[in-house]
């Protein structure tokens, strides 16, 4: 109790250092905290990261043209699944905290359950998408500088179209293009 | 001295153990059933060593092929990589069902895959039909490895 008083005195009295140092201090700690934050975000962006809990789906991007291809351009997981925007990105990583509390119930611990909820959750993935323009595509796959000349006749003549007039996104079609598929039986555009 | 020869005796057999154990690894006439030595289109195959593997052979994005014989089951023009064709999902039928075909402008699959084994007409494609990659290939640019002088019919030439 003595000490919570003197605790409080302390904080309610004014300092007796100088105000240019207070403020050096508040900068310096400021600094500290917006690096240690920023690096602890980063850090739960990693490949590393995500295979602690998702190990078998990181593994299924490796046939993909997303993970192996001529140029050795490549997307990790958060390329695609975290907004770059920062504030998007705060959003998401608070969402996330959900999925931390089913990684520990263990809604999706075994294969079983995995499969089981797959399209759940492919479905609720696909529909982020697609609520936010497929912002994850377009942060390297800009519409502005595709030459319609360079692609094949059918990829232009949807791309030219729904894709510019913006009655489509990039996720309406393209699915599944990092991932194995969950049942399409539903899906638009499907079978 | 006693021990000390003790200890010099126990680790040359050691060391003398595991020279053995190196040589009996080491040398093919241990094989028992020999080490092979048939010759095939590959070259000579002994199971010993291993020949490095060719380098992949390269698909075509986009090319032409005509049917070689009747009844041929149409081969995939297009590349295909990552088409994932599989209890969840069918991508060759995204564009080739009859339901997708005419929006995609692509071709329609063939009527005959809407019958079953009982010849009994569906109103979707039969499942004995569904794994389109078990009759419908991609052809890789590739040379033939033996030379042959099949000719099509008249027909299709």
């Amino acid at each position: 109790m003595k000490l919570l008083k003197r605790f409080w005195k302390r904080l309610s009295t004014p300092s007796k250092a100088a105000a240019g140092v207070v403020l050096l201090m508040g900068f310096i700690g400021g600094l500290l905290f917006w690096g240690a934050f920023n690096t602890g975000m980063e850090a739960t962006n990693t490949e590393e990261f995500c295979s602690g809990c998702h190990a078998p789906i990181v593994k299924e991007i490796r046939e993909t043209i997303h993970y192996s291809n001529r140029s050795g351009v490549r997307a990790i997981c958060s390329d695609c699944h975290v907004p770059h925007n920062w504030t998007d990105k705060i959003v998401r990583k608070v969402q996330a905290s959900k999925e931390l509390a089913f990684h520990f119930i263990g809604t999706i611990d075994t294969d079983e359950k995995f499969k089981e909820r797959r399209g759940h959750l492919a479905h609720r993935e696909w529909q982020r998408m697609k609520d936010n323009n497929s912002q994850e595509c377009r942060n390297c796959h800009q519409f502005d500088y595709m030459d319609f000349s360079e692609q094949g006749p059918r990829a232009v003549s949807q791309h030219s179209t729904a894709l510019a007039a913006g009655d489509k996104t990039c996720v309406d079609c393209h699915k599944g293009i990092a991932h194995k598929l969950p049942d399409m039986r539903d899906v638009a555009g499907w079978q | 001295m006693k021990n000390i020869m003790m200890a010099l005796v126990a680790a040359s057999a050691l060391l003398f153990g595991a020279v053995q154990a190196e040589n009996a690894d080491t040398q093919a006439d241990t094989n028992p059933g020999g080490i092979g030595g048939v010759g095939s289109l590959r070259g000579m195959s002994e199971i010993e060593t291993t020949r490095p593997a060719d380098d992949f052979k390269r698909f075509p994005k986009d090319h032409h092929l005509e049917s070689s014989y009747v009844y041929q089951p149409p081969l995939v023009p297009h590349t295909i990589r990552n088409y994932e064709v599989s209890l969840n999902a069918n991508k060759c039928l995204s564009c080739h069902s009859w339901k997708n075909a005419k929006e995609m402008g692509a071709t329609k699959i063939s009527v005959t895959h809407y019958v079953n084994r009982q010849e009994q007409v569906l109103s979707d494609v039969s499942p004995r039909r569904y794994f389109c990659l078990q009759c419908h290939v991609p052809q890789a640019d590739a040379k033939p490895l033996v030379d042959n002088n099949f000719q099509s019919v008249d027909s299709l030439r």
